[in-house]
């Protein structure tokens, strides 16, 4: 069952149609990412879902009930906003408790949700005593507290720092699905859409252009834009040597390989023009004879080539035409 | 809407009754040598104390924030302090103290001292402030430390110097405590003198409407060079490689031992040497009391009013930037660059004209005072409600609150700290107020503020000094306030 939909969603600011005809579902119990670049409307989706901007026109029901036109309080919707936004004067149990009425309080249900995102015997600190990715946590599970029928994201990682924001995603993730709970994430970064979500929705200058699990919107995009926003895309033209024996779906002149498609081998079918180390692996860009540039992706731990070095090249996978 | 009908009152009254007055005699009195005079007297005094004060501020700026001098922490908040001693308690210390102290010079040299830490803070915040990146590079570029402190140093605290030194200058032309005490006869003290004396109230507006073209045209030419100076990023994170002084600190020492010794310690050593006796006359214990009691009421009253005008105002701007909250926010800031004598005697036509109850009532007064510190109140207003972000009511309606609880659990709590501090800083600024409190006091009713202006222009230095000492531990707390948080 769906426990959030959005039909038909329209806002304008002005002249800019900042939403244009947003359809979208979201599963009991499933997170689904919307991603999108800055500017695409994303952040209006999600003020409009919450309610803190109305929409011009179109349905949002949550659980079943109407709540286009319902306020914020309402609607039984919580937010994690981009830097947490913890209330400054509370401490943390009080700011966990805040959505909560007095019964759900005395049941244990703030150092239950401050356990689920681990983060038990913190009750009494003060949020300006925590890091940063303590306080993301905090405002997780001020938004769980209250069993809302739908959690919202806003890029909630986006002000950590890389190794902080894995394992932090990771520990959501679980705390969500351990309370079971339905959530829209809202995310600029590929890479954290593909690995938390259930689904992802790509969302382009206001409209949702895909939407699927993310590794079959990975290895299927819709067009080329999609291809290249989900993930690097390196494109042969149809026909060329290299795509002997390989599937390709879809019809059109332009075929999408992903670099973890091409492999290195001995041989001179190209030239190496640049190499980007990056530890756990390595890509390799190459120039063909006639021109055409690829990379490749390979396993850090191997030889890394020099450039101007001749390689040879192997095309592995089903890939997509446009 | 209410808030900046307050602040317009004395400009609009000023203006009626000039209009009143018809052109003839206008140009009767506005073109006499005597107004030549004062007009050329007080902009050569707000010249001579701006540059001063330039000179004095940016110097103890820059030694407390870029050398190795040894207790620069302490020399930095006593480079503040003298804005703790109101000029007319400065003006009182030095008249007691020196004999003959009177006219433009010694005007001037009460002045400087007691205006130049307007400069001194914002471009210490400044200086502390700046990039230091943009310094490495000019110097990393070729250019030696004279060369790189001229090109990237002073464009970075350009608008620092501009700022302390407009409000150096504003405050120079509305000084009315200072000038009048220490004898030197510019605008201010030649409109009080023809008010007070009561036959020329024409005389006093016209020059009070010369007094306020040259504020207004003072605010504009900062507007017209600030609009074409960048803004500058402030980014940062990194100390900045202090200069070391060497010998030179001797020198440095020198520099600020003569400055806070004749800033702050010429008025200290006057309060004393009179307090001893000034409080040994009898009866004197029970005047200060009263008058500071009616300093008080009169001052809270005034807050109180101020704070519920600038409520709006400032939340407003805080909340809602447009059109509507820039123009409010000028409106109030105008009527803070006009002298507070202005904005009395405005008000003494609006209350004989229009309000005629209010007239020669506290009520009166307290109005006066908020329409001279509506600013100070606004800006302590919006910056308090920056302290509860929109976001934060956002997460709070949609955890199930409604707008009032949101108000009271969030809103309330975290701005009600900045408010507090924005009022008590309007309160204590009203208890050293002096020239609208003059014009505006009932009869008999006697102020902190008045009582000694009083007391100094009949040269009973002895009377005089126990509401000095009293004014000063009043303005010690903002100051101190405004030192460790400004």
């Amino acid at each position: 069952m769906a426990e959030l939909i959005l039909t038909g969603v329209h806002k304008r600011f002005g002249a800019v149609k900042a939403l244009d005809g947003i359809d979208l579902s979201v599963h009991t119990g499933h997170l689904v990412a919307v991603l999108g670049p800055s500017g695409c409307g994303k952040t209006t989706l999600l003020r409009c879902v919450a309610g803190f901007d109305t929409v011009d026109a179109g349905r949002i029901t949550v659980a079943g009930r109407d709540v286009t036109s319902i306020a914020p309080q309402r609607r039984r919707i919580a937010v994690v906003p981009q830097e947490g936004a913890l209330f400054p004067h509370l401490s943390v149990w009080h700011n966990v408790a805040y959505g909560l009425d007095r019964a759900a309080r005395s049941r244990g249900r703030v150092e239950e949700t401050l356990a689920l995102v681990g983060l038990e015997g913190y009750g009494s600190r003060m949020p300006h005593q925590l890091s940063g990715g303590q306080q993301q946590r905090v405002a997780v599970a001020r938004a769980l507290a209250p069993r809302p029928p739908v959690v919202l994201l806003d890029e909630p990682f986006s002000a950590l720092d890389a190794a902080l924001r894995v394992e932090l995603r990771r520990d959501i993730r679980a705390a969500l699905q351990a309370d079971g709970a339905t959530a829209l994430l809202v995310t600029h970064d590929q890479g954290e859409a593909l690995s938390i979500a259930d689904e992802i929705a790509v969302m382009r200058e206001g409209g949702i252009v895909q939407s699927g699990p993310p590794t079959s919107v990975y290895a299927a995009p819709r067009d080329a834009w999609v291809a290249g926003f989900v993930g690097e895309a390196v494109w042969l033209p149809a026909g060329h040597p290299l795509l002997h024996g390989i599937a390709v779906s879809g019809r059109g002149t332009r075929i999408l390989l992903r670099p973890e498609q091409i492999e290195l081998t001995g041989g001179a079918d190209a030239v190496v023009i640049r190499t980007d180390f990056h530890g756990h692996d390595a890509v390799i860009g190459v120039r063909l004879p006639e021109g055409t540039e690829l990379a490749a992706r390979i396993l850090g731990t191997g030889i890394i080539p020099r450039i101007g070095e001749p390689v040879g090249l192997r095309v592995t996978g089903p890939a997509h035409a446009f | 809407m209410v808030a900046s009908a307050v602040a317009l009152i004395p400009l609009f009254y000023l203006g009626v009754r000039v209009s009143e007055a018809g052109w003839s005699r206008i140009a009767e009195e506005l073109f006499t040598s005597r107004t030549g005079v004062l007009a050329s007297r007080s902009l050569a005094l707000a010249a001579v104390v701006t540059i001063a004060c330039v000179a004095i501020g940016v110097a103890a700026a820059f030694l407390v924030t870029r050398t190795d001098l040894p207790g620069r922490r302490m020399l930095g908040v006593l480079s503040a302090l003298p804005l703790a001693i109101p000029t007319y308690v400065a003006g009182f210390a030095w008249v007691s103290t020196v004999d003959n102290f009177e006219g433009f010079w010694d005007a001037a040299l009460v002045l400087t001292l007691c205006s130049y830490p307007y400069v001194y803070l914002p471009v210490a915040a400044a200086l502390a402030g700046a990039d230091p990146a943009q310094e490495e590079v000019a110097r990393s570029l070729g250019r030696g430390p004279l060369a790189t402190f001229a090109s990237v140093t002073l464009r970075q605290i350009r608008p620092a110097v501009a700022a302390g030194g407009l409000l150096v200058a504003l405050y120079v032309l509305s000084d009315f405590g200072a000038v009048s005490i220490v004898r030197v006869e510019v605008f201010t003290r030649a409109i009080f003198t023809s008010i007070n004396l009561g036959f020329d109230r024409t005389g006093a507006l016209v020059l009070a409407t010369v007094l306020v073209v040259l504020t207004v045209a003072l605010l504009v030419g900062e507007g017209l060079t600030r609009r074409r100076g960048a803004r500058y990023a402030r980014v940062s994170v990194r100390a900045h490689t202090r200069i070391t002084l060497g010998r030179l600190r001797f020198a440095v020492w020198a520099f600020f031992a003569a400055v806070s010794a004749t800033a702050l310690g010429v008025p200290l050593l006057s309060l004393v040497r009179w307090f001893g006796a000034g409080v040994s006359r009898p009866g004197s214990v029970s005047e200060v009391v009263t008058a500071a009691g009616q300093s008080l009421w009169a001052a809270l009253l005034g807050a109180v009013l101020t704070l519920l005008l600038a409520m709006p105002v400032g939340l407003l701007g805080a909340r809602s930037p447009g059109p509507v909250a820039t123009m409010l926010d000028r409106v109030a800031y105008l009527s803070h660059a006009l002298p507070g004598l202005v904005i009395g005697l405005s008000l003494v036509f609006f209350g004989v004209r229009v309000a005629y109850p209010l007239y020669q009532t506290v009520w009166l007064l307290a109005l006066a005072y908020a329409a001279l510190f509506l600013p100070l109140a606004v800006g302590a207003v919006s910056s308090a409600a920056a302290q509860a972000p929109p976001a934060l009511e956002e997460v709070a309606r949609s955890l199930g609150r409604g707008p009032w609880a949101v108000a009271r659990t969030i809103t309330v709590p975290l701005a009600a700290p900045g408010i507090g501090a924005g009022t008590a800083l309007v309160f204590l600024t009203c208890m050293k107020e002096l020239p609208a409190t003059l014009l505006l006091r009932p009869n008999g009713y006697d102020t902190l503020a008045t009582e000694l202006w009083t007391h100094t222009s009949a040269a009973e230095f002895a009377a005089a000094a126990p509401y000095a000492v009293v004014l000063v531990l009043i303005a010690a707390v903002p100051t101190w306030w405004l030192i460790r948080h400004g």
